[in-house]
């Protein structure tokens, strides 16, 4: 079984230190790759985004994911760090991190997590405007689809 | 049963969370939904339209037929958007 590390929190995310514990200390990993999410600015309207979240499930939540990545895919460790409160726009929202021997598992599984993370973590999105009204983000259509794609035998 | 509720279900409701006893003939989380609705018109207004809100049952995610005996807590959201 795979080693996974999963965290939800409310302080910026070291990448350098996430990213440097998946292999650390070993000499059979070949392959590390890593996702990370940004809070996206739109034309200079957003002043940020506040993540809500469901303490306790979604640690849960994405913990299941990695599992389901880890019997999918042949990969040795799988970080997830995802924030939650108030992140400004630049600021890493959720990190995914994946190694394994080879690099296809370590590709799919972080894109496998991705696209699960987005449809099944209890995380919620608000934006909060620089002017007008806050508001919360809606679910995408092709977010359903991404996930859909991985129901298909490979 | 302890009831949560997140996101502009919260917001609607205007409770991140309550605890509740619904009578014994809401047997379903569909059943649950329609006997909240009667609840007042916050309840009304928040799950008004039901196929937009997401459920989960003592944490794990969970279809509008699904059961609800036995479940101690439940969570009423709308579709996730983290990541």
């Amino acid at each position: 079984m795979a080693h996974l590390s999963i965290a939800v929190v409310a302080e910026p995310i070291d990448l350098a230190a996430a990213t440097a514990e998946l292999a650390a200390g070993r000499t059979d990993i070949g392959a590390v790759v890593t996702f990370t999410g940004l809070c996206r600015d739109e034309g200079g309207t957003l002043e940020a985004l506040e993540l809500e979240h469901y303490p306790g499930m979604a640690e849960a939540e994405i913990t299941r994911i990695a599992e389901s990545a880890a019997a999918r895919f042949d990969v040795d460790t799988i970080a997830v760090r995802h924030r939650y409160g108030k992140v400004r726009p630049g600021e890493v929202i959720v990190l995914v991190a994946t190694a394994s021997k080879h690099r296809q598992a370590a590709f799919e599984a972080a894109s496998f997590i991705m696209d699960f993370l987005k449809t099944h973590a209890p995380f919620w999105k608000k934006e909060h405007k620089a002017t007008g009204p806050s508001g919360w983000v809606a679910a995408k259509s092709s977010d359903d689809d991404a996930e859909a794609r991985w129901k298909n035998p490979i | 049963m302890r009831l949560l509720y997140f996101a502009w279900v919260r917001e609607r409701i205007g409770a991140a969370e309550e605890t509740i006893e619904p009578p014994a003939t809401v047997e379903t989380v569909g059943d649950l939904l329609r006997w909240l609705r009667t609840r007042g018109d916050a309840y009304e207004q928040a799950l008004t339209d039901p196929t937009a809100v997401r459920v989960a049952l003592d944490q794990f995610h969970a279809e509008h037929d699904a059961s609800i005996a036995g479940v101690r807590e439940v969570a009423l959201f709308p579709p996730m958007t983290g990541g």
